[in-house]
């Protein structure tokens, strides 16, 4: 057993940039000292994207991104016995399983050896009316509403059984972000589940790097002010996780961005609330004593971290088809721009009005006040700032008939003829929403599967489910 | 002391992320010296009062001395969350920055040069 275990991680949502894990797993290998890459590419909403998806294909539903992801890296990691572990099973862990086994054999890598874990998707198993709510969008309407997914956050625990079971690779579905972390350390230095200060440690290295370039540069960067080398070839993050206790990010030597106290003060309370209770499935962690120290050029040493006992229940999101969401735009510029962007926003009012579509709608000047504006427009009615040389003018309705959200949306379109002079560049689209609720279940009615074979063996399993679906 | 008026952006750094209609906004004075003022002069009220037109209802801010940093965590401001906000951004991800605009007034030595 190795003091010193290296996290990389490759990927930190569904949507990254598909060439980060390269100078990782080049790194890692170069400091040969034993080591994991992760992937988390499962948002909360992300599964119930994947589930219709698998809904309409049943060999679909997981990342769409991850033969494209793991094929430049796959023959290292398992030459150099670094296992690559993801939630990027998403909806169909199975599926992904067999795109990852039939990627093996291409590579010629047929003894690769590919874990499923399962169980996380509850949809059939629990009835989710009898459990406790514990968040829910005020919206939603349990008489009328549609479930498309409920699945649970799982920990550690399988990740690890798969990996005792000799997995190169781990395909999973909703587990914790950090679980993906936790996982490879406790099966490499084999701690106790009930051992809280070790595993606040591996919670703590799966949240900094759970969101990949965050932790090193991603969304910091303020030119000006907090600059980066390179922000088009951010490395991300590695973790070095001692037998000790100790814990330091790093990234990659040959790649830009950068880790010093600023990058990771900012990535360890993100998406926190109270400092002293981030909940995982496996532990409770504590960063309220925290404290961060530069123990080198893109090194940062994380020191105080508490752990407290797991919960007794891990947390269910369900997800439920949503309202319709319709979006128009057009532009104005030049002289006047910003009496003619407000004289749009209000025709466009005027006209919801008039055809007495049910929608419930928002103006937005972008380019004046968008995004940090209200419903009513407050910021852009009351702006009285320097005249902005170009606005685009933005109208969002929502509603349950999708053809007068369609309808609203189109009457962005119409001011291409019957809008203020010089309007231009009209876009409109309708998209489905999704709603979600999150239960609380006691861990033990989540029971979960870890099947482990061969490329060889589990790029053949594809074979019969693709006859018994032509059957 | 004589003390300067400054936008936060000019002496600290921030970072929202989401959960549901919440939005948490994370906050880093520069200069450690800076940390006490900030939580003499950034508060509850204040934060509040910046979101307030966006529907937020209850700021509760977490101090981290040894971190130099503080969590803010303002309620229903998200007006809806992702799943029902009308908002382009309806994560809050862009909230980080209308925390950065308010002022605070800085002592004249301590102010970035």
């Amino acid at each position: 057993m190795s003091n010193t275990f290296l996290v990389g991680n490759g990927g930190g949502f569904s949507g990254d940039r598909v060439d980060a894990p390269i100078p990782v797993v080049r790194s890692l290998i170069a400091r040969g000292l034993p080591a994991a890459m992760f992937f988390e590419t499962l948002g909360e909403r992300t599964v119930a994207l994947a589930q219709l998806e698998r809904r309409r294909d049943p060999e679909l539903g997981y990342e769409p991104m991850l033969e494209r992801l793991l094929e430049p890296i796959l023959a290292d990691c398992v030459a150099h016995r670094i296992p690559i572990l993801g939630n990027f099973g998403a909806a169909n862990p199975a599926a992904a399983g067999r795109l990852v086994a039939r990627l093996a054999l291409r590579l010629g890598l047929p003894d690769c050896r590919i874990a499923v874990v399962t169980g996380d998707d509850v949809t059939a198993s629990i009835a989710l009316d009898q459990l406790p709510v514990h968040e829910a969008d005020d919206s939603l309407d349990m008489k009328s509403a549609r479930l498309v997914s409920a699945n649970a956050y799982i920990g550690a625990g399988p990740l690890v059984e798969a990996l005792r079971q000799g997995a190169d690779v781990v395909v999973a579905g909703r587990t914790s972000d950090p679980a993906l972390a936790i996982a490879p350390l406790v099966h490499h230095f084999g701690w106790s589940f009930e051992d809280w200060e070790k595993l606040a440690l591996g919670a703590a290295c799966g949240h900094l790097l759970e969101c990949g370039s965050q932790v090193t540069g991603g969304v910091f960067w303020d030119p000006g002010c907090k600059d980066i080398p390179d922000p088009w070839n951010i490395g991300f993050p590695i973790a070095e996780v001692t037998a000790e206790g100790g814990l330091v990010i790093t990234k990659p030597e040959d790649t830009g961005g950068i880790v010093d106290l600023r990058t990771v003060k900012e990535q360890l309370l993100y998406e926190l609330h109270d400092p002293s209770r981030y909940i995982t499935p496996d532990v409770v962690l504590d960063i309220s004593g925290c404290s961060v120290e530069q123990v080198g050029k893109d090194r940062v040493a994380v020191h105080g971290l508490a752990g407290h006992p797991a919960p007794d229940t891990l947390k269910v999101t369900a997800c439920f088809e949503g309202t319709w969401l319709g979006e128009g735009e057009v532009s104005v510029a030049g002289p006047n721009a910003l009496a003619r962007a407000r004289a749009t926003a209000d025709v466009l009012l005027r006209r919801m009005e008039m055809r007495g579509l049910p929608v419930r709608v928002r103006v937005d000047l972008i380019g004046v006040a968008s995004v940090h504006d209200s419903d009513d427009g407050a910021l852009w009615r009351a702006y009285r700032g320097p005249e902005p040389p170009e606005v685009r003018i933005r109208l969002a309705a929502e509603g349950n008939d999708r053809d007068a959200v369609d309808q609203a949306s189109r009457e962005v379109l119409a001011l291409l003829c019957c809008g203020t002079a010089g309007t231009g560049g009209a876009r409109w689209r309708v998209t489905p929403r999704i709603l979600t609720r999150s239960y609380l279940v006691l861990r033990e009615r989540v029971p979960t599967r870890v099947v482990t074979r061969a490329a060889r063996e589990m790029a053949g399993q594809e074979v019969a489910g693709a006859t018994s679906r032509a059957v | 002391m004589d003390r300067i008026e400054l936008p936060l952006h000019a002496v600290a750094h921030s970072r929202a992320g989401d959960k549901g209609n919440r939005c948490n906004l994370s906050l880093m004075p520069y200069d450690p010296r800076l940390w006490p003022l900030l939580a003499e002069q950034v508060t509850e009220a204040r934060v509040l009062e910046l979101f307030r037109h966006r529907g937020a209802t209850r700021v509760t801010r977490y101090d981290l001395p040894r971190l130099q940093a503080f969590n803010f965590v303002v309620d229903d401001v998200l007006e809806g969350g992702v799943n029902g906000s009308l908002n382009l951004d309806g994560h809050g991800k862009t909230n980080s920055f209308r925390l950065l605009s308010l002022t605070v007034a800085v002592p004249r030595e301590l102010a970035p040069g």
